[in-house]
């Protein structure tokens, strides 16, 4: 297989003498780089709109009925679309994009030491769909009655008909764009699966795969493993929606519960799929930075397959006060807790890595290690929602909401952040501004905690997701907890601000930063064997050899600290 | 440290309570544990110049037992946690407690609609006492409720209780609470799922009040024809005696 990828790539590369024109070299490219690129910048374009809806709706609890610079007075509907699609957008055009199209798009065949993807055809035609996806969703919000506003999690029967919802055509639209875009992954997923297994660099062996492409692998299975009663439901709520069927609708025979099952069923393993990538940028970072080799390889690459299959059995937990039997909770209950340990074990093992390091904190091993640190406060708290005893008062609450965006935001920005910072030089030829970074380092972490510190605090005094005004509840209405609303609120547009270091780093860095070499961090993965930044084809006329695992830094007896996965024993022998 | 935030208002709120500060002190103390040795490295193993990286695979006998081991005790902490969990949760929702009195209650958008037994204490009788968005319920009285769905998904939520239950359009959903005397009042009852427009209004009130309170707001809430002679009685005393102290 990797000499037929070998093959395709020499047939567009024939088309690459022919001068490309822009429109063939950027827009309809079949150049697993440039696709990964597409879906970085669409990713963070979307992240921004994202943003930008916290922002309101976060003023609007803050300081309730007043005018919001930038939109205007709130209304409920447009502050339950507003959360219905942050949520969306940041889990489905944000995460998913960036953390496993992007990143596998980009990473994998450099890191495999291949020349393109296996299907680049396939690929192109993944993110074609998937742009469509994000064009239909931003579409959603401008149609007559507003975009969907019934939560992320689009429960039946609310989301089933417009008379309930109130956004007919916001509503099919927006399953639509959920819809496509699972479409866009799976084949994206099909692509990253195939290319791993059949085009690595002569002599990679499994174990010498780098954790970030093992962990992109395992997401897409999982994706793909999930996904489909997902898609089945969707079919069936479209239905629903446009044709006037009854699935979901109690009435005329159907069960609104239903979707809840095809919803988490899928949900919950989702949570994996992205948090693994990040695992496996993070590892890839810390690994380079301490300048160590991952502590426990196999280990970590087996509690993350155990965690993944773990992950299909744990879906109602996020149902044990939804009326199914509640003598389920005892089962799931207890998968929920034993998930536990397999995250613990990776976690573990991932601090266990930085024993004996010699551990270097630029930008992005900060941002690397705020990942590990951040991530344990959200894994820790989900222990006390897991149990359904305690789930019963804080299910639906703030403490649920801070928990799992303690969980996101170190998957899809803090990691996301890391990983640009760290392949910033491969990716575009040159380096990012370290000093810059680190203040967008700080701002970014501090005040995150700040905005969702506080609402574990609202959570547990019993106040509840999904509410545009909590003067409507005498009960939450007291000046203390306007107060942390207002802290939250506060902590957020520090956060916005502290992006704009970011941006304008990036976009300057592009033109003007320093120029980088092959390898700026001395690191051992075949990617950084290539030239910054790669051209099409990647490595030239000669692919990589591999001949040990990525991880062999700091060996002993060897005068360099690190062991590039290419270098033949040879060249050891001379050093 | 819940009752801190919300006062405890139902028998089995410090059962929950008590859940959640275990599962505080055991996860309090592995993330102290995790977090303060994870800051140790980084501070410890920070590069200084001429010292080199040691070379650890993490693959050895002893230095895979450094993983396991604490997974053993995380395991251990895991069991009791859901011993206790099983005992709270069959408390709360599976076990039902005879009833002194029955309650139904109705969400629709954006409303709960609560209908009181009466005085005869039997629910869908001709003395039911209808209202909307208020509950009145005797303390130190074991409830049962009946919770439905009119058009889409509900929850009814209740703070003070610690309760929480999804109203499913097409079911009827049995569940119970008991009121202690210490929070007689009125406190807050929310919708806690996504229901459409107003799901952010849906609120209502609820009013745990002392046996007498309860049987005076019968009395007044129950039309003449239909009050028993003893109730009748009774009021009609209570109210001579207000208007004498009065």
């Amino acid at each position: 297989m990797a000499e037929v990828a070998t093959q395709t790539a020499h047939q567009d590369g024939h088309h690459d003498h022919e001068e490309p024109s822009f429109w063939s070299k950027y827009v309809f490219s079949t150049d697993h780089k440039i696709i990964g690129f597409q879906y970085l910048f669409t990713g963070l374009a979307m992240a921004i709109i994202g943003g930008f809806f916290s922002y309101v709706f976060r003023m609007q609890l803050a300081f309730p009925g007043s005018s919001v610079p930038f939109y205007g007075v709130v209304s409920p509907a447009a502050y339950n679309m507003l959360i219905t699609n942050h949520g969306t957008i940041m889990i489905f055009w944000v995460a998913m994009p960036v953390l496993i199209a992007a990143l596998g798009n980009f990473l994998i065949p450099l890191m495999i030491g291949c020349d393109d993807m296996v299907f680049p055809k396939l690929n192109r035609l993944s993110y074609q769909i998937f742009l469509l996806s994000t064009i239909v969703l931003i579409a959603s919000f401008f149609v007559p009655q507003g975009g969907f506003g019934g939560a992320w999690t689009s429960y039946t029967p609310l989301s089933a008909k417009a008379e309930y919802n109130g956004t007919p055509f916001g509503a099919p639209l927006w399953l639509l764009a959920v819809t496509l875009e699972i479409v866009a992954f799976l084949i994206g997923g099909i692509n990253f699966i195939t290319t791993t297994m059949n085009a690595r660099a002569k002599g990679m062996k499994l174990y010498d795969i780098p954790m970030v492409v093992w962990m992109i692998v395992i997401a897409s299975i999982l994706f793909m493993a999930s996904v489909g009663p997902l898609v089945a439901g969707a079919v069936m709520l479209f239905f629903d929606q446009v044709l006037g069927t009854s699935f979901f609708d109690p009435a005329a025979g159907g069960d609104p519960v239903l979707w809840q099952h095809l919803f988490w069923f899928f949900g919950h393993p989702e949570v994996y799929v992205v948090l693994l990538p990040a695992m496996g940028v993070v590892a890839e970072i810390m690994c380079t930075f301490a300048r160590k080799k991952l502590f426990g390889y196999k280990m970590i690459l087996y509690s993350s397959v155990g965690l993944g299959i773990l992950s299909f059995f744990v879906w109602a937990h996020h149902q044990f006060i939804s009326g199914v039997d509640p003598r389920a909770a005892y089962l799931f209950t207890t998968t929920t807790l034993l998930i536990s340990i397999p995250v613990a074990i990776m976690l573990f093992a991932f601090i266990a890595t930085l024993w004996g390091g010699s551990i270097k904190f630029n930008t992005p091993m900060l941002f690397a290690m705020a990942f590990l640190g951040e991530f344990l406060i959200g894994g820790v708290t989900g222990i006390w929602l897991g149990s359904s005893g305690v789930d019963v008062y804080l299910h639906d609450t703030y403490f649920v909401l801070a928990h799992f965006h303690y969980t996101f935001v170190p998957i899809a920005v803090i990691a996301v952040f890391a990983a640009i910072y760290y392949w910033f030089p491969k990716m575009f030829g040159r380096m990012m501004n370290d000093t810059w970074g680190k203040i967008h380092f700080w701002g970014t972490i501090i005040p995150f905690n700040g905005i969702f510190l506080p609402l574990f605090v609202l959570g547990a005094s019993g106040q509840h997701r999904r509410i545009y005004n909590f003067q409507n509840f005498p009960d939450l209405a007291s000046e203390n907890f306007q107060d942390l609303r207002i802290f939250a609120t506060g902590s957020l547009i520090v956060l916005i601000l502290f992006q704009i270091p970011f941006f304008v780093n990036f976009i300057v860095s592009l033109k003007r930063g320093e120029k980088a070499s092959r390898n700026p961090w001395k690191s051992n993965t075949l990617e950084w064997v290539a030239p910054s930044p790669p051209p099409h084809g990647n490595f030239g006329d000669e692919l990589p050899v591999v001949y040990r695992g990525p991880y062999e830094y700091s060996v002993e007896d060897r005068e360099e600290d690190y062991w590039p996965q290419n270098q033949p024993p040879q060249a050891a022998a001379r050093s | 440290m819940l009752e801190k935030l919300v006062p405890r208002g139902s028998t089995y709120a410090a059962d929950i309570d008590l859940l959640f500060d275990v599962i505080t002190y055991l996860v309090g103390f592995w993330f102290i544990l995790v977090f303060g040795f994870f800051l140790y490295c980084l501070f410890r193993f920070r590069r200084k110049a001429g010292v080199k990286a040691q070379y650890i695979t993490g693959e050895t006998h002893k230095q895979k037992m450094a993983i396991e081991v604490p997974h053993y005790l995380i395991l251990g902490c895991d069991v009791v946690i859901l011993i206790m969990t099983f005992f709270v949760w069959h408390k709360v929702k599976i076990d039902m407690p005879t009833p002194d009195e029955e309650v139904r209650i109705v969400a629709q958008q954006w409303a709960w609609s609560f209908y009181h037994a009466g005085q005869d204490g039997i629910l869908g009788t001709e003395d039911d006492i209808a209202t909307v968005n208020e509950l009145h319920i005797k303390a130190g009285t074991q409830y049962k409720f009946h919770l439905e769905a009119t058009d889409v998904m509900h929850s009814f939520s209740v703070p003070i209780f610690r309760l929480k239950q999804d109203a499913i359009p097409g079911r009827i959903i049995y569940g119970h609470f008991n009121a202690l005397d210490t929070v007689i009042g009125e406190w807050d009852i929310q919708c806690a799922e996504m229901c459409g427009y107003m799901h952010g209004g849906m609120g209502a009130r609820l009013f745990v009040e002392t046996p007498e309170q309860h049987a005076e707001w019968i009395a007044a809430n129950t039309p003449d024809h239909l009050k028993t002679a003893s109730i009748a009685a009774t009021t009609t005393q209570e109210s001579k005696e207000d208007a004498k102290n009065g």
